[in-house]
């Protein structure tokens, strides 16, 4: 027997999207609504899945997984990466059965339990101690398992005082804990996790990435999602990496991470409704660039001038809006923020139509390397009108500032950011 | 640690591959996730009167003052026929089973959109949620049948050996709200529009069941094919077995069998055959 217990083979998963759009003429926009209404008449009874492949045509299906094949070994631990939309939280819900895939194959052996969220099924009517329960039986535990680990779960959630209180009068943070710390005393062998780290405060988060660990140390075969890369160095061993529903890379993690940094084709910029996090009905960011000198440019060496000029489009009116841009490393991470409203004081009134908005830094602090740009508009602070996230990227090609021939660059790992300082030595006897 | 890994050895391997056509139903499922099924039970029986000031009294006063109203414009007012019963422990035993009916059916045509949640985040059979949202109403069943026996108690009514059968007609009940509760619930997750015609169906579906009125109104040549609505057997069978008046309609009960029978499979499979889109589309 292989000592594989995961292993996919030709995985493909096809989503329908919205219905064609392209102009019509009068008798089909008359006759249109009754073929409508038929159709989908008929669609109750037919299923949308691999009998019809016929009837969908190419351009309204998109292919969120394509041929992925790849296996797992037991106790391994397994990080899967790539950009919103690559098709990793596709390839968790069909591990774990939540949705069918289109073709292609999967077997797993042993017990699986997956964590795409936490906190499934929490009611804010029920109690903390009832909410164990409930939370505990829809992730797959019995009655048994939860009663022997109950203690623990309250322990880590460190939620004692308030077990019979309902959770709606829980501060998010409890409400967090608790979720996570159910979660976290699943007994799988098989666990599948997308991105449940980042809740909760600091500590918490410090807390929850340790159990993670725990879970890894103990030979169990965990398939983790995550957007931060430095988690998933930590804790993975190999890694998937998923580009637009392909597999591009599998094989140790460094080796994965390093091929998702330099090889992969990012579109230049992205205006889509999948990288938006926040919008409302009236407000949107419908382009955007880097600039220098007033070219428009994506790469920079340390110090020069970079502009980023936001076009935005309003239907109605807009007083004291900030504008905000956040400076993403190569991983992701946020290292710097720009927001006119909160750093530096400024807001705009917007007139209905397009506006533009445009944000100055004289002298780019940064390190080589690729760095991304999420945009946003809104009322600094309290709420966003739209945010696009990793809308844009640019490169740093060069800082060597000093001129050392030795570049400072974020692949180093020697951070992102790069500060003038002066050294001094001199004779100082310790007493 | 040491008892996960001992759990993996029996565990059978799961194969996951796109499914066409008609598939089994596998009902084996539903049993190995029954903990969840009584923990979502639970969970619909803990809420269900969570922040109101009457609580569990909701459960009698529905169909108690529906009760009153009947007697007072069908029983007293139009004086329709009661089988020479006492009109109010007439109709109100015809309003038991029907509430629950209503509420279950109620409750699982909207079950799978109410869970969605569960839907697109956790693995388990479907099945489970309508089949739990049905289930969910037999709590408010027991409280309203005290106060039935308390009537009966009123009325001077004995109850006879009939009453045994009773939790057959009960399942009966349940059959049919599951049977039309899969049907509903499943066109809801793609169509919102069932969420509207739920109330309507059931209002409809009260006058069309022989709540207010016996089903010897029904001429008798149309008694059968009234049969086709399995709540006019559900009622009359209740009737039957806890009023203990005449004899039990043999084929207008015979026929709501049946309907229920073939209800209740055709929503079964209806149910499996678009359960694995579900996630995709609600």
């Amino acid at each position: 027997m292989s000592d594989f217990v995961i292993t996919v083979e030709g995985l493909s998963k096809r989503y329908r999207i919205g219905r064609r759009e392209g102009y019509r003429d009068l008798r089909e926009t008359l006759t249109e609504p009754v073929y409508l209404i038929l159709a989908r008449f008929r669609s109750l009874f037919r299923r949308p899945g691999v009998q019809d492949f016929s009837a969908l045509n190419g351009e309204n299906t998109i292919w969120a997984l394509r041929d992925v094949g790849f296996e797992v070994k037991k106790g391994e631990v397994v990080g899967i990466i790539g950009r919103n939309g690559a098709g990793k939280t596709t390839l968790l819900k069909i591990l774990s059965r939540i949705t069918e895939p289109t073709g292609g194959c999967v077997e797993i052996q042993g017990r699986v339990g997956s964590l795409l969220e936490v906190g499934t099924g929490f009611h804010p009517e029920l109690t903390g101690r009832e909410n164990i329960y409930l939370n505990g039986a829809i992730l797959g535990m019995t009655r048994g398992e939860i009663r022997r680990r109950f203690d623990e779960i309250v322990t880590f959630a460190d939620i004692e005082k308030f077990l019979d209180t309902p959770a709606k009068h829980y501060s998010t943070g409890m409400y967090m804990r608790l979720a996570f710390a159910v979660a976290a005393h699943l007994d799988t062998d098989i666990l599948l996790v997308d991105e449940v780290l980042a809740v909760g405060d600091m500590e918490f988060q410090r807390k929850c990435l340790g159990k993670m660990s725990d879970v890894a140390r103990q030979g169990r075969t965990v398939l983790l999602v995550s957007h931060n890369l430095s988690t998933i160095r930590a804790l993975c061993g190999s890694g998937i990496l998923l580009e637009r529903g392909s597999l591009k890379a599998v094989g140790k993690i460094e080796d994965v991470v390093g091929s998702y940094l330099t090889h992969q084709s990012i579109p230049k910029s992205q205006f889509s409704d999948k990288n938006r996090r926040f919008h409302s009905d009236t407000l949107r960011i419908v382009h955007a660039a880097t600039y220098r000198d007033g070219h428009e440019i994506s790469q920079f060496a340390y110090g020069e001038e970079l502009e980023i000029r936001i076009s935005i489009y309003a239907d109605v009116k807009y007083d004291s809006i900030s504008v905000e841009a956040v400076i993403r490393d190569a991983y992701e991470a946020p290292i710097i923020c720009l927001s006119s409203g909160l750093t530096f004081g400024q807001l705009f009134s917007l007139d209905t139509g397009y506006s533009c908005a445009s944000c100055k830094v004289p002298r780019l602090p940064l390190a080589e390397g690729r760095y991304f740009l999420d945009l946003s508009v809104g009322y600094a602070g309290l709420h966003f009108l739209d945010y696009l996230e990793c809308a844009l990227w640019f490169e740093v090609t060069y800082c060597d500032p000093a001129g050392t021939g030795f570049p400072y660059k974020q692949a180093h790992r020697q951070g992102a950011v790069y500060v003038p300082a002066r050294f001094q030595a001199f004779r100082e006897v310790p007493e | 640690m040491n008892n996960s890994s001992s759990q993996s050895v029996d565990f059978p391997k799961i194969v996951i591959r796109p499914s066409g056509g008609w598939v089994s139903l596998r009902l084996g499922d539903l049993w190995a996730y029954r903990e969840l099924l009584y923990f979502l039970v639970w969970r619909d029986i803990k809420v269900r009167y969570k922040q109101t000031v009457l609580g569990a009294a909701w459960a009698v006063i529905q169909p108690f003052f529906t009760m009153v109203v009947f007697t007072i414009f069908f029983g007293q007012l139009a004086k329709v026929p009661s089988d020479g019963l006492p009109y109010p422990v007439f109709a109100y035993c015809g309003l038991l089973p029907w509430q629950l009916f209503s509420y279950a059916l109620t409750q699982s045509g909207n079950s799978l959109v109410a869970n969605q949640n569960l839907i697109t985040k956790v693995y388990f059979p479907r099945l489970v949620i309508p089949l739990a949202a049905c289930l969910a109403g037999i709590v408010d069943f027991g409280i309203a049948f005290l106060v039935l026996l308390g009537m009966m108690i009123f009325y001077g009514i004995t109850p006879t050996a009939a009453m045994a059968s009773l939790p057959i007609f009960l399942l009966f009940a349940l059959a049919t709200a599951l049977g039309v509760g899969l049907w509903l619930s499943a066109m809801n997750v793609r169509y919102r529009d069932v969420r509207y015609t739920i109330p309507f169906l059931t209002q409809v579906w009260l006058f069309a069941t022989p709540i207010a009125y016996p089903s010897s109104l029904i001429p008798a040549k149309w008694r059968a094919i009234y049969g086709l609505n399995p709540m006019a057997g559900v009622v009359e069978g209740f009737r039957w077995a806890l009023l203990g008046k005449g004899e039990l309609p043999g084929p207008l009960v015979g026929i709501s069998l049946a309907a229920v029978v073939v209800l209740l499979t055709g929503g079964l499979y209806y149910f499996r055959r678009m359960e694995r889109t579900f996630a995709d589309v609600v």
